[in-house]
């Protein structure tokens, strides 16, 4: 065996790479609850992987068999039903994992220097994820999949000058057609992907060039002992992974159940309008993007007129992008930061979670107005910290992390 | 490289001229790739014009049918209907149609050639949605305000018997009419002008 990982050694650097990303790679020692999601994430990447492919072997990617292709999975195709409610689950469950991910980075400013790349490498990352599952939301071809898509790319009809023509280019056609289904189902089993992967493989790439951040946001690679190994660090295998597998146990219980009882969670994870086929001449009642994409669906909507809602909505997401830059103080963690930006982070996230409620439901007067009272927290927490960061009270933060020894 | 290590003029402006080149063709070699994506023949061929017989449509009520994918209404108005459209209404945000969201031959108070028929593309200008016919004024769910019109679910836009929205609503416009013509009494084409320019 050792001779056998010899001779691969002096031809591919195996073991030097197992040292250098796993045994021998240190990570800080006090990582919390909010570190499982990093690796959940990559679990829930790979598992929709592995379960779209089985999907495709039964799935047909034409407006006219599409739904019915959905349906035999579901009823014929033995054990179908369980890889179908794995990738749909599995949609829901890669936006709740990542939007706690980016809160953890928010909390403990991972995306600070030296992690700027880090944090714009996560964003193009969450920007693709948004496009892969609303592409995979045409698939099954019900009256959901048919008139969200028609929402989201006649968005892209209220840009001036070229919105109709781009609308168009993207539909393929006058309206979503065949045409849509068939390029749709290209750029979601295939060239998204496989983007998506290059982009982990630069997220994981810059994360272990500046190693990972913590809830002390304390950079441990500036106190070394005299091997020139951190001295608040330990090797990420065997602790994180051990650390991660427990973590992933409990997801599975989690995500088990949600599969076997509640695979539609009540119409939230499957539309219910999206059990009938769909039909370009009968809207439904009510058009709900899925939960994931509310918050910014709420946004779109709380401004009354249409190229500015598109506008703010796409505002709202670059404007992430850009953090590591409105962010200005020196401090990382909110551990040590000013009760000022502890308030801001929790005025945010209730804005966030309030849109994505909003964004659920039918339009009355109220939950415009209370739309458009979250929306502007939302854009004034950006505001207020590109102000107030530089100038807040800080705590003294400790040279070494905070750790029950 | 007897003379000297630095490249000559001549292979650094080669070098140039070798990467310009090569760049503007790995542009030019984009546009196949992105031309695919435009509407095929077929798609541009399935979005001719179509004939619509009208004859049995009774006044009052109406009639959708598909053109280009999407809803075309005929709705015949009854003279109640068409005197309510004349009358002033100040809910309306752009009540003379001065937006280009018709042909010029239906920039009038009816937003039709013949009064009596109105032909609308069912697609609220807001997202694309569809909205629903409700021609009783008073009506329980829009208030007593309501004239009558058609009412998008999805976010709420309302619009007159002649499809024009009202003020401060998510629709920024007027429904659109499709070109269509008259063939005879009873028969439209949608989809082109005819005589009408």
């Amino acid at each position: 065996m050792n001779r056998l990982m010899a001779w691969i050694d002096e031809r591919l650097p195996v073991s030097n790479f197992v040292k250098n990303h796993l045994s021998q790679y240190y990570a800080p020692k006090n990582f919390n609850f909010f570190y499982y999601f990093g690796a959940l994430a990559i679990f829930i990447f790979i598992l929709q992987i592995v379960t779209g492919i089985f999907l495709t072997i039964n799935y047909k990617p034409d407006a006219a068999q599409a739904f019915a292709s959905v349906e035999y999975i579901m009823r014929d195709v033995e054990w179908g039903w369980l890889i179908r409610y794995m990738h749909s689950t599995g949609a829901s469950f890669f936006f709740i994992i990542i939007y706690l991910h980016m809160f953890r980075a928010m909390m403990y400013g991972s995306y600070k220097n030296p992690r700027e790349l880090l944090w714009i490498f996560g964003m193009l990352i969450f920007v693709l994820l948004m496009a892969e599952a609303f592409m995979g939301y045409l698939l099954p071809w019900g009256q959901m999949s048919y008139w969200g898509a028609q929402v989201i790319i006649s968005l892209f009809g209220a840009i001036p000058f070229i919105g109709e023509s781009l609308a168009l280019w993207i539909r393929g056609d006058y309206v979503i057609s065949d045409a849509t289904l068939n390029r749709f189902f290209a750029f979601h089993v295939i060239a998204l992907p496989l983007l998506l992967f290059a982009l982990i493989y630069l997220h994981l790439a810059a994360l272990h060039t500046t190693g990972s951040n913590n809830p002390d946001g304390i950079e441990i690679k500036e106190h070394k002992d005299e091997n020139g190994i951190p001295l608040d660090g330990i090797p990420f295998h065997p602790y994180y992974t051990v650390k991660d597998v427990f973590g992933l146990s409990f997801f599975l219980i989690i995500f088990a159940f949600i599969v076997f009882f509640l695979p539609e969670l009540g119409g939230y994870f499957l539309e219910k309008d999206n059990f009938v086929p769909a039909n370009p001449l009968k809207t439904p009642e009510h058009i709900v993007p899925v939960w994931y994409f509310t918050p910014f669906y709420a946004i779109l909507r709380a401004i009354p007129d249409k190229f500015g809602g598109v506008l703010a909505m796409g505002l709202a997401i670059f404007v992430l992008f850009l953090l590591p830059w409105i962010d200005r103080c020196s401090v990382k963690s909110m551990r040590y930061r000013s009760r000022i930006y502890k308030i801001l982070l929790t005025f945010f996230a209730i804005s966030f979670v309030g849109l994505g409620y909003i964004g659920m439901n039918p339009v009355t007067p109220i939950l415009t107005w209370i739309g458009r009272l979250f929306t502007l927290i939302y854009f004034g927490f950006f505001i207020a910290l590109y102000f107030i960061s530089p100038k807040e009270k800080t705590k003294k933060v400790p040279d070494r992390v905070t750790t029950h020894e | 490289m007897t003379e000297s290590k630095k490249p000559s003029n001549r292979r650094k402006f080669l070098t140039h001229l070798t990467q310009v080149l090569g760049g503007v063709g790995g542009v030019f070699s984009i546009i196949p790739f992105l031309k695919t994506m435009s509407p095929s023949s077929r798609a541009k061929a399935a979005g001719a014009p179509i004939e619509i017989d009208i004859s049995n449509l009774q006044p009052g009520s109406y009639k959708v049918v598909e053109w280009r994918g999407k809803p075309v209404w005929i709705v015949r108005r009854t003279q109640n209907m068409i005197d309510k459209t004349l009358e002033d209404n100040n809910q309306l945000s752009d009540p003379k149609s001065l937006e280009e969201h018709q042909p010029n031959y239906t920039k009038n108070k009816f937003r039709s050639i013949n009064p009596e028929y109105l032909v609308l593309l069912g697609v609220c200008t807001h997202l694309g949605c569809s909205p629903l016919y409700k021609p009783n004024a008073k009506s329980k769910e829009l208030g007593l305000d309501w004239k009558g019109g058609f009412f998008c679910p999805c976010h709420g836009s309302k619009f007159d018997l002649s499809g024009r929205v009202h003020k401060g609503m998510p629709a920024p416009y007027n429904l659109e009419v499709p070109p269509y013509y008259f063939v005879s009494e009873t028969k439209i084409i949608v989809g082109e002008n005819g005589d009408n320019v």
